[in-house]
């Protein structure tokens, strides 16, 4: 298992310079480079530019720029903001929890309520809950989340009052409860298409399962249907499930930005937004790389519990 | 003497054609019945339909284990009927077997199930049963994974856990055919072993008559969906007298035969045997002719032995 | 010599269309998918002809008209346009950019997906790696982050797009190809001396068309939303130009003025995206070849 263990994350340490390289490279292929912010300011003479630029370090040869920017990725330092000078590491680490928040309750709810969806279109296959749900689950993925945001926003906010636009709290602090309202609106919007997904994955995991022997021979115990159905069956879903969580992680980290903006949640999503409008190139590389690293390691965390649950998987990959 | 299981008219079909089509046999206690017959006769599925464990088949006739006619119990009863009276082990023990579950756990959730003991026991119960279907080291092996044991030990847990609950019937689906030559004399004595001590009926169905000869006391010969012939095992061998048995029996290579003995062969497959009326065999029987147009039924043609054929009068 | 031979070979291919299409037309939701798709491309392309309105004609007197007002189907938005006019227009610019984009995942992805898989060696080991590396960072991001920089255009649009999806199909293309690799037919192309690039175009691509087709479809569904999402933070389509994504820009006021005005693109984009969705799962089913009939 620690030879498994030391293998994946030798994997993915070669993934992260991989990920690192491509950052750079974007960093520096943009038009303008880093400096475009200063070049289109009229008042910034060409000495100011140079000054800035050995400032920076940007005037020593790229590769010396990519180890020492790396360098400084994996220590903590990530420079300055553009805009107010403040270290960009402490911009995006403040902005964590609240992504976290975000993402992990409706990545929670989203899990609870999709599987269990999944499991009762793949028991009642061809059914009219089977098409009912499958359909359902089609329409979800199609809906923009921003439009669906929207709407939720117009709906549930302006019009019923039942939870407010935006925010994360209440002006000057809200309690628990006050913390609460604000979280159930994106909450729900951002795990509608997570709902979607893992019915879909599930129902697909289960169908595979329902047919083999192991199924038969739980039957043929006498075994009751639930034990069947989630000790025998979704035992030997597990496994991919969690691989497909994995998986899904890009998309999950992508559709929390996607709420961020509309219901101005202070995450790190409505950050990146916002550094966009300022191309405030450092806070935008920070959060860039931020969620590719989130990416990688969730598939590394994620590739340790399938072994742990399939302890055929680390004989086949040592 | 009361039957253990009596088994009736019982029919299945998937869709048009039934794959199962007017079965009758009875078991006594403590009795050994051979089932046997080519792949598709319908062998495994009847002993599916036994367990209802069919899945979208229309299933008719009835099969009465002790009082109770198993088709008509309702899901609950059944449920436990299942490895509490009636066990059933099947051919491939590597995927019989749940890949992601350790092999005692799988023996003591049957006990657990429908026992209605404590997790403790059932795992101590399982270690015994481990120990009498004769796996080495099993305090150890409790805590294996299937892939991590041989065939041969896989089939063997699930024999132990089809007897944990000293059931009263066990339904062999194939158990050796997956194995390896020396393995299968081993599980076949095994169950041997394990039936006479409980005092438990057994239904081996099989392809192969050399697992038959030395294990049961009677064998039905099924074909097409249909039993053509039933018989004490001896007698079955020494005499059989449907065209078919006698060609199942003449293709088996004997010990005592020449090298370069010719095997005699079957002509012709089952493929659209249900299709017309009359006898199934008759496409392909040596001794067909004019009545074999119409089904000869399963008669009774000398003490215990039943044929369906009209020439074997 | 050599041409004959490839000709025969290609002649061993699997083929079995019409036995494909008829699997795929029993899916209703899919055929529903390829009517409505074919609806709105047709609004689309002819919209110059179609449209009631200019999809710039201002009316400021009709400012925010509800639907069936004015004699205006859909109503008018903040500047008395007409909506339904604008809808068209901008699905012709919407699914332009989906198509075109999914267009240019295809080429990329194909094009690393097979040779990496066909050549092998340290080019497979580092194609692949590099398309692990891109699978790490969440599109939107990637996304976002180019198209700050970039003056946006229907085709640079389509390009950026393009440039952050292509690696599932590579995924998908790579492993198909290096399943064929040890095929037969392959092999006697090899030794008839085809060379790689005739080998993969004409032999490789056709076998490997079902997956990839159905990566397609749900590509361009994929783009569509993409595109919409950039346009409506302002990153994508510009104004005046209409797109359904940036027709949603104000909508967060809008709402509070006109709420249809915030509705109909958002349906349409639903809609387009649902469709190619719908039409990737039948083929899906229609294709695979684990489906019992």
């Amino acid at each position: 298992m620690t030879r498994y263990v030391l293998n994946r994350l030798g994997q993915s340490l070669l993934l992260l310079v991989g990920v690192s390289i491509i950052g750079f490279a974007l960093m520096h292929l943009a038009p303008g480079g880093p400096l475009a912010v200063y070049t289109l300011n009229p008042t910034v003479t060409a000495l100011d530019i140079e000054r800035v630029k050995h400032q920076f370090g940007l005037d020593q040869p790229v590769y010396v720029q990519y180890f020492k920017w790396a360098g400084g990725l994996a220590t903590g330092n990530w420079g300055y903001s553009f805009f107010g000078g403040r270290p960009v590491a402490s911009i995006v680490i403040e902005r964590f929890p609240a992504t976290l928040e975000l993402m992990g309750s409706s990545l929670a709810l989203a899990l609870i309520i999709g599987v269990a969806i999944g499991i009762v279109a793949a028991v009642r296959r061809n059914s009219w809950i089977d098409y009912a749900t499958t359909t359902a689950a089609m329409l979800s993925l199609s809906l923009p989340t921003f439009w669906f945001g929207l709407l939720a926003i117009y709906l549930f906010a302006q019009t019923l009052g039942w939870f407010p636009a935006g925010g994360i709290a209440s002006t000057g602090g809200g309690g628990f409860a006050d913390r609460l309202r604000h979280l159930v609106l994106p909450m729900l919007v951002l795990a509608f298409v997570l709902v979607a997904q893992w019915s879909r994955y599930t129902r697909s995991a289960m169908l595979d399962i329902l047919d083999q022997d192991f199924m038969r021979t739980a039957r043929a115990k006498g075994l009751s249907p639930a034990r069947i159905l989630v000790g025998y069956g979704l035992r030997a879903a597990l496994v991919p499930l969690v691989t497909l969580a994995g998986l899904q992680l890009p998309l999950l980290v992508g559709g929390a930005l996607v709420t961020e903006t509309v219901f101005s949640w202070p995450g790190m999503g409505l950050l990146f937004v916002n550094a966009l409008g300022t191309r405030d190139y450092p806070v935008l590389m920070a959060i860039l790389m931020v969620g590719a690293v989130v990416v990688v390691l969730g598939n590394l965390l994620a590739d340790v519990v399938a072994a742990l649950i399939d302890p055929r998987i680390k004989l086949a990959h040592g | 003497m009361a039957s253990l299981l009596d088994v009736r008219n019982l029919s299945v079909s998937f869709g048009r054609n039934p794959a199962v089509d007017g079965v009758s046999f009875t078991l006594a206690e403590r009795e050994t019945l051979g089932l046997v017959g080519e792949s598709g006769c319908g062998k495994s599925t009847t002993a599916l339909a036994l367990m209802r464990l069919t899945h979208h088949a229309r299933i008719e006739g009835e099969a009465r284990f002790g009082e109770r006619d198993l088709m008509r119990l309702d899901d609950g009863a059944m449920r436990r009927v299942r490895g509490s009276e009636i066990a059933m082990i099947f051919q491939d023990p590597g995927t019989a077997l749940h890949p992601l579950i350790r092999v005692g756990e799988q023996v003591a959730d049957v006990m657990r199930a429908q026992l209605g003991i404590s997790a403790a026991e059932a795992r101590a119960r399982a270690l015994e049963l481990f120990r009498k279907v004769g796996i080495a080291a099993p305090e150890q092996r409790l805590r294996a994974y299937p892939h991590e044991l041989s065939g041969g030990m896989c089939q063997r847990v699930m024999i132990a856990a089809a007897i944990a609950c000293s059931p009263r019937l066990l339904l062999a689906d194939e158990p050796t055919t997956a194995l390896d030559v020396t393995v299968q004399a081993q599980i076949l004595e095994l169950i041997r072993e394990v039936s006479s001590e409980a005092g438990m009926s057994v239904i081996l169905i099989t392809h192969d008559l050399g697992v038959v000869a030395g294990m049961t006391d009677r064998v039905a010969v099924m074909y097409a969906g249909r039993i053509v012939e039933t018989a004490a095992t001896d007698r079955l061998f020494a005499q059989p007298m449907h065209p078919y048995s006698r060609g199942l029996l003449g293709a088996v290579p004997k010990l005592d035969g020449g090298w370069d003995e010719e095997l005699t062969t079957i002509p012709g497959t089952v493929q659209g045997a249900a299709l017309q009326g009359g006898c199934r065999f008759a496409p392909r029987c040596p001794l067909a002719g004019d009545m074999c147009r119409r089904d000869p039924p399963l008669e009774e043609i000398a003490e215990g032995h039943f044929v369906a054929c009209w020439k074997a009068r | 010599m050599a041409d004959v031979l490839l000709a025969e070979i290609a002649a061993v291919a699997p083929s079995g269309r019409a036995h494909v299409l008829r699997r795929f037309l029993r899916h209703r939701l899919a055929v529903l998918g390829l009517i409505v798709v074919a609806i709105l491309g047709c609004a689309a392309a002819g919209a110059p002809w179609l449209a009631p309105y200019e999809p710039d004609e201002v009316a400021i007197t009709q400012r925010y008209s509800p639907p069936f007002s004015e004699g205006r189907f859909l109503g008018a938005d903040d500047l008395g346009r007409d909506v339904l006019s604008r809808l068209m227009y901008a699905g012709r610019i919407s699914l332009s950019v989906g198509i075109s984009a999914m267009l240019v995942t295809l080429v990329v992805g194909f094009l690393v997906g097979a040779f990496a898989a066909y050549l092998g060696g340290w080019v497979d080991t580092i194609l692949m790696r590099l398309t692990d590396v891109m699978l790490c960072f969440p599109s939107v991001f990637l996304l976002l982050f180019v198209a700050a920089f970039v003056t946006p255009s229907l085709a640079s649009i389509a390009l950026m797009i393009g440039l952050t999806c292509w690696m599932e199909i590579a995924r998908i293309v790579h492993a198909q190809i290096l399943a064929l690799k040890s095929a037969d037919f392959i092999a006697a192309a090899r030794m008839a001396g085809a060379p790689a690039w005739r080998i993969v175009l004409r032999q490789i691509l056709p076998n490997t068309l079902a997956p990839i087709l159905v990566a397609a479809t749900l590509n361009t569904a994929n783009a569509i939303l993409l595109e919409s999402y950039i346009s409506f933070l302002g990153y994508g389509i510009q104004p005046p130009e209409a797109s359904w994504g940036n027709m949603l820009t104000n909508a967060q006021s809008d709402f509070q003025v006109d709420p249809w005005l915030a509705v109909f693109p958002g349906l349409a984009i639903t809609l387009a995206v649902a469709s190619f969705n719908f039409i990737g799962d039948g083929l899906r089913d229609a294709l695979d070849p684990r489906v019992r009939d």
